[in-house]
Parts: C-alpha cells; sequence; structure tokens
C-alpha cells in the first residue's frame, strides 16, 4: 500500500488506497464502507486531493494514449496520464499543451478536476478550455462521455468539480502546434506594485505567458517589487538549439530540519533572486521546462519544508484598483512569513466552462507558507479578510484552511454543484468547506 | 524494427517495456487475458509509433492453445525478432502452506506454462538461427526464503531453465536473456508496503530493452540486486535458516 499525502504534506490523515489501473474496471464501490475520491499524483496542495476515514482510487497506472491525430493535435488519453508524459510525446512532434500549470507531474485527471491555469490565462483560459470531452465513471455503473454539447452540465461540474462528481476515466484534449520546443522570454525588474500593472499591461496584447516573481518580504517604497517574465514560442530561429538533458530532476532525500527555513535563509533568497538580473531588461531563448517547470528541477521540493509541511495561499482579487492586492503583501511582509517563490499574475477574463473553477478577471498572487501554528493561521484569517472585502476568492486545489462560510461565499454556486455530485464520493476539503468536519481553529 | 511477441502483455513490465519499443517503430502481437486490456495496450502501443500490433486474447495456463498462439504470431509478423515472457503471479506464502491447490497454480503459471511456451518458441527460433527471447524471472528465484519460497522456487526453476536453454540456442546464434527484477512497484504487489528498494515499472523497462539490444545473459534489475543477492547466496545455510526473512 503506498501511502498517499498532499504535495503540502498537510493536513495528514488516516485513508485507504485502491488503485485503478484500466477504463472497463468497475468502481465496486458496494465492496467499500467508505466513500472515495480520485487520486492521481498528489499535487494539489490542502486536503482537495484527500479523504480522511475514507478511500483514494489511485488512477496513475491508468495512463495509456489512445488516440492522436497529427494533422489536428487532438490527443485522446486515459486520466492517469501525466501532463509530463504527453509532453514527452507530443514536443518532438511538434505539439505542445494548450495550458499548463507551474508543475508537469499532474495527470489529466487532476488538471480537470482542478480546472488548473498558467502562464498564458489571459488569453488560453484555463486547462478545461482545451478539454473536448472525456468520460465519466458513476459509482452506479452508468459511463457518460460528457462534452460540451452532450451531458454539458455534468461537463461544467466536472471541469474544477475536485474529483467530486465522478471518476473521470479518459479525456480528449487539444494540444497547439509549435515550432521547437523553445521560448523567446523578455524579464523587466521592477521596482514596486504600480509597475508590475503597467508591465502587465503593456505585456499582455504581445506576449501569450506573462507571470511576475515578488520578493515577498520587500517593504515600503519597495513593496512588491520582482521580476516580470513575458514569453511567446520561439520561432524558426531557435529551432537549431540544443535541448537540455532530460531528467527526473535532482531529489531532495531528506526532510529538512525546520530551523533550516527561517527569516534569514528566506531573505537571502528573495534577495538574491532579485538581484539575479542586473540589468533592468533582458531578452533570452529558453527550453520550456526552466521556463514552466523550474521547480520541477528540484525532485520532491516539498520535503524542504520539513516533517510539518507547508500551506500555500492562493487567492484572485478585483484589480480596478490596486488596494486589495496592495493589502495582502503589506501583510505578508510584515508578518515576514512567506517564503521562496511569491507569484503574481494578471489573469483574463476568458470564462471556464468549469462552474467551480478558481480564476477570474482580476490579479492572482500565490505563495508557500511553512507551517509556524497559530501565527501563521492568524494571518491567513486577515488575508482572507481582504479577500473577501474585495470581492476575491481562494484557490480549493491549493488550500487548507479556508473557512466553510468563506468557502460558500466565494463560491455561491456550490449548492447547485453539489447536485452533481456522486453519492460515493467525498474529501476532506469537501467535507470542511460543507461545514460537516472542524477545520482549522478560527 | 523488431518483430515482437509479448506474452503476459497486460503486466506493468511488458507494458512499460513495449512502450520503449513501440517508439521505435517495431510490430507487436500481445498475448494476454483480457480483450479489451489488450486493445488498451495496443492502441497505445501504436500512438507511440509501433507500426503494427495484433492481440491475442487467452489464457495462458491454457496449454493446449499455446501451439496455436505461437503459430499465429508467427504468421502475422512473418517471423518474430524478439520475445518476452513476462506473465507470473505472486502466490500468497501462507496460503500456499495450508493448501497445495494453491501452490500446484503457482508452478502452473509461473513455471509449467513458461516451459511449454519455450519449448515451441526453442524450436522455431532454433530453426530460424536468430533472434531473442527474454524471460522475466526474479532475484526471489537466487534463494528460497521462508517468507516466499514458493513463489521463489518457481522462478529459480525458470532460471534453471532458462540456463540450459540458453547454453544450447546459443549454437544458432539465438539469445536467451534471464531478467531479475528486485522489488517492483506493480498491481502484483500492491498490497506491500514500499521503501528505498522499490523501482517503477518504467525503470525495469530500460533495463530489459538495454539488455535486448546488447544480448546480455543474465540481468539483475535495478543492477544493484547483483550485489545484493551475492550477499544473499554468501550466507551459510545454517544462519540463514535462523533468519526470519
Amino acid at each position: 500500500m503506498s501511502v498517499c499525502e498532499s504535495w503540502g504534506r498537510y493536513p495528514v490523515v488516516q485513508q485507504q488506497t485502491h488503485p485503478v489501473n484500466w477504463r472497463d474496471e468497475q468502481l465496486n464501490i458496494a465492496g467499500f464502507d467508505s466513500s472515495v475520491l480520485p487520486y492521481g499524483l498528489g499535487r494539489s496542495y490542502g486536503d482537495v486531493c484527500l479523504n480522511d476515514g475514507g478511500r483514494l482510487l489511485c488512477t496513475r497506472r491508468m495512463n495509456r494514449f489512445m488516440s492522436f491525430d497529427s494533422e489536428t493535435g487532438l490527443l485522446c488519453c486515459e486520466s492517469g496520464v501525466s501532463l509530463a508524459e504527453i509532453l514527452e510525446f507530443c514536443v518532438p512532434r511538434g505539439w505542445f499543451l494548450a495550458v499548463t500549470p507551474g508543475t508537469k507531474h499532474v495527470t489529466v485527471g487532476g488538471a480537470i478536476a482542478n480546472d488548473v491555469h498558467g502562464k498564458n490565462h489571459h488569453v488560453a483560459g484555463t486547462f478545461g478550455s482545451h478539454v473536448t470531452r472525456f468520460e465519466l465513471l458513476r459509482s452506479d455503473g452508468e459511463r457518460m462521455v460528457c462534452s460540451p454539447e452532450s451531458k454539458p452540465l455534468f461537463f461544467s461540474a466536472t471541469i474544477g468539480g475536485m474529483g467530486l462528481t465522478g471518476l473521470i476515466t479518459w479525456a480528449e484534449i487539444q494540444l497547439i502546434p509549435i515550432k521547437n520546443p523553445f521560448f523567446s522570454v523578455h524579464t523587466t525588474k521592477f521596482g514596486h506594485l504600480d509597475e508590475f500593472f503597467e508591465l502587465s499591461e503593456r505585456f499582455e496584447q504581445s506576449h501569450s505567458y506573462t507571470v511576475s516573481w515578488v520578493d515577498c518580504l520587500a517593504r515600503g517604497k519597495h513593496l512588491g517589487r520582482g521580476l516580470f517574465m513575458a514569453g511567446n514560442h520561439a520561432g524558426e530561429e531557435a529551432a537549431g538549439r540544443k535541448v537540455p538533458n532530460r531528467s527526473g530532476g535532482i531529489p531532495v532525500p531528506v526532510d529538512f530540519p525546520e530551523f533550516a527555513l527561517n527569516g534569514l535563509t528566506v531573505r537571502a533568497f528573495n534577495t538574491l533572486y532579485y538581484n539575479r538580473q542586473f540589468r533592468r531588461e533582458s531578452d533570452t531563448t529558453v527550453h520550456y521546462n526552466p521556463f514552466f517547470y523550474p521547480l520541477d528541477a528540484l525532485q520532491g521540493w516539498n520535503r524542504i519544508y520539513g516533517k510539518r509541511g507547508f500551506l500555500q495561499y492562493q487567492c484572485v482579487v478585483p484589480h480596478d484598483d490596486a488596494a486589495p492586492i496592495r493589502g495582502i503583501l503589506e501583510r505578508i511582509a510584515r508578518s515576514g512569513q512567506g517564503s521562496f517563490l511569491a507569484v503574481l499574475k494578471v489573469m483574463g477574463k476568458v470564462k471556464s466552462p468549469g462552474q467551480m473553477s478558481f480564476p477570474k478577471p482580476g490579479v492572482t498572487l500565490a505563495l508557500d507558507f511553512p507551517i509556524r501554528g497559530e501565527s501563521t493561521f492568524q494571518l491567513f484569517r486577515e488575508l482572507d479578510d481582504v479577500v473577501r472585502g474585495a470581492g476575491g476568492r481562494l484557490y480549493s486545489a491549493k488550500d487548507a484552511c479556508m473557512s466553510a462560510a468563506d468557502y460558500q461565499a466565494y463560491y455561491p454556486q456550490w449548492e447547485n454543484f453539489s447536485r452533481f455530485i456522486d453519492p460515493a464520493f467525498s474529501s476532506s476539503f469537501w467535507r470542511r468547506v460543507m461545514g460537516t468536519v472542524e477545520g482549522v481553529p478560527s | 524494427m523488431s518483430n515482437v511477441l509479448i506474452i503476459g502483455a497486460t503486466s506493468a513490465i511488458a507494458q512499460a517495456t513495449a512502450r520503449l519499443l513501440a517508439e521505435r517503430g517495431d510490430r507487436f502481437v500481445l498475448a494476454g487475458r483480457g480483450v479489451e486490456r489488450l486493445q488498451a495496450i495496443a492502441d497505445d502501443l501504436k500512438v507511440r509509433g509501433a507500426r503494427d500490433v495484433a492481440v491475442q486474447d487467452l489464457d495462458l495456463n491454457d496449454f493446449e492453445r499455446h501451439a496455436g498462439l505461437i503459430e499465429s504470431a508467427w504468421q502475422a509478423l512473418s517471423g518474430i525478432d524478439t520475445v518476452l515472457i513476462a506473465h507470473g503471479v505472486l502466490p500468497d506464502q501462507t496460503e500456499c502452506q495450508k493448501d497445495f491447490g494453491s501452490a500446484a497454480n503457482a508452478i502452473q503459471t509461473n513455471f509449467t506454462s513458461a516451459v511449454s511456451l519455450l519449448t515451441l518458441l526453442a524450436n522455431r527460433f532454433e530453426e530460424q538461427k536468430h533472434g531473442t527471447i527474454a524471460v522475466v524471472s526474479s532475484v526471489a528465484g537466487d534463494r528460497g526464503r521462508q517468507s516466499n519460497y514458493v513463489y521463489g522456487s518457481t522462478k529459480a526453476a525458470k532460471s534453471a531453465f532458462l540456463s540450459g536453454l540458453r547454453g544450447r540456442l546459443h549454437k544458432a546464434g539465438v539469445a536467451v536473456i534471464t531478467i531479475k527484477p528486485g522489488f517492483v512497484d506493480t498491481p502484483m504487489t500492491a498490497q506491500f508496503k514500499k521503501g528505498l528498494l522499490w523501482a517503477q515499472p518504467e525503470a525495469i523497462a530500460r533495463g530489459i530493452v538495454k539488455a535486448i539490444d546488447k544480448k546480455k545473459n543474465v540481468v539483475y534489475l535495478p543492477g544493484f540486486w547483483r550485489c545484493i543477492m551475492m550477499i544473499v547466496k554468501a550466507v551459510p545455510e545454517s544462519i540463514f535458516k535462523k533468519l526470519s526473512v
């Protein structure tokens, strides 16, 4: 039996596992005495992929390709296929994922269930926007092929549906054509938050991929300083470049002790990272791996946070004025608790097909926090106040803390969504945000 | 490009190996149980670059069908360059101690059926005068351990059979490869707690393809198992019998 945890390694729960290796398998739910939840590669951070006291349906071995049309770029595969496996297959054939999150070690099923987004959200929308259809296996044995035309309500409930509507056995996704595996990236160093918004506006027309790293410890006039990266798929000129050696990344072999990550090391990292680029602007051509997946180079990097695990906070707030995001950054900087990579991005207006999807127009901030007990939870509550007040919301795939009241306010459509939940499916996350179990003390 | 017959094609190790071979444009006959599952693998291999994939749905314990299987595979591919025999079961040791039936089942699946298939294949390959026969055995066959000796002895018998067959077919220019994986994280071992010594089937598959390409004799996968088993085999029986392994 394998141990399944979430990427943040918090909370720690007790659950059983049941492998699903073939798409023709029946779920045999009647033989289980508890609820089930699909589990892929466990890259969601909090408890959305956990099922305390229940069972996980582990789909990783259900990872076969089913068909690929090299003319149109339409790929059909089982839901346990990872994005890394898709890239390995499609990049040499001149195709790329239409949307990818910051790690390629997620399954297609997980990408749909969390309706993940990436650096091109402002032009391409979410992962779900490029899913043409999938099969949903329900606990009563019914199999339905869902698409915008057939079973559209189950289609929109399952995209971003957190694995609760049944088991996705396979999916068909649309890839996009590329000329080579490289990206032309323009990096601009910015000194404060206003500049970030200026850069976003300037580059989002000309560049398909934009993202910023911000120094979450800088305060005062430096508040919100960082590096703004704008990229496009490289043209013919990059074709002859050498592709870096493929490797699974350098493993982090042990859990780091708690003191390894302290105010000093984090401040040093942030300062060094900010100053890694001396000039204000630079242009580079990079392979897709370092561009999209810098952290995948460190296999099991979550162990740096030690046994206690960590939390990620990702919110989106409207940015008609910069006050909410400034307020959030100020509180984080003041607390001194933030960690390595804080990511800031202006999201686009492309509407997701998923009814419970996280992205909406506004600016999104994501960053990690080592768990320091009550002070961390207190900070999260303060941030929640700002997000709520601004009409923003939190991302379920990253969350381990939000209250039931907040969730239901962020996603008022939850009641309609819950009609599509499979009666045999549940998760630790869902029970928490429905208020049926205690979350963290508030 | 080679013509490949995979017996026990639904096993995790066989699937992972077939994927690597498919990327080279090989042609396949996949034999195993469950036509839908074989077809799912066939589709996967075709997407990855296999030139041609046919499936044969059969219970490998049905020995009478072995000759038909080999004949039709030979026809379908017009000659076979590589055979991978990968089917097997991991019986419950305590069950086997209580009931000879369980042990007999394991012997039949892991050893007797392989002997039946290899007898047919060996004669064909001897006549053809080229090709490679790769068979998945196990490190468990290197020494019987009290926790797992029924499984271990089926694999020991297989390894011994292959060693003899290798000598016989060597003269005909046919390679016989004994593959000895250590602990592999597959559906067969789903109930075990996994530790540091465990490998993924993809890693084993890379080793198998390398062994086929280089026509190796006996490979331990991952390679460190050769050292582990050297030590395990060196322990005197008077001590080994007292170890709870």
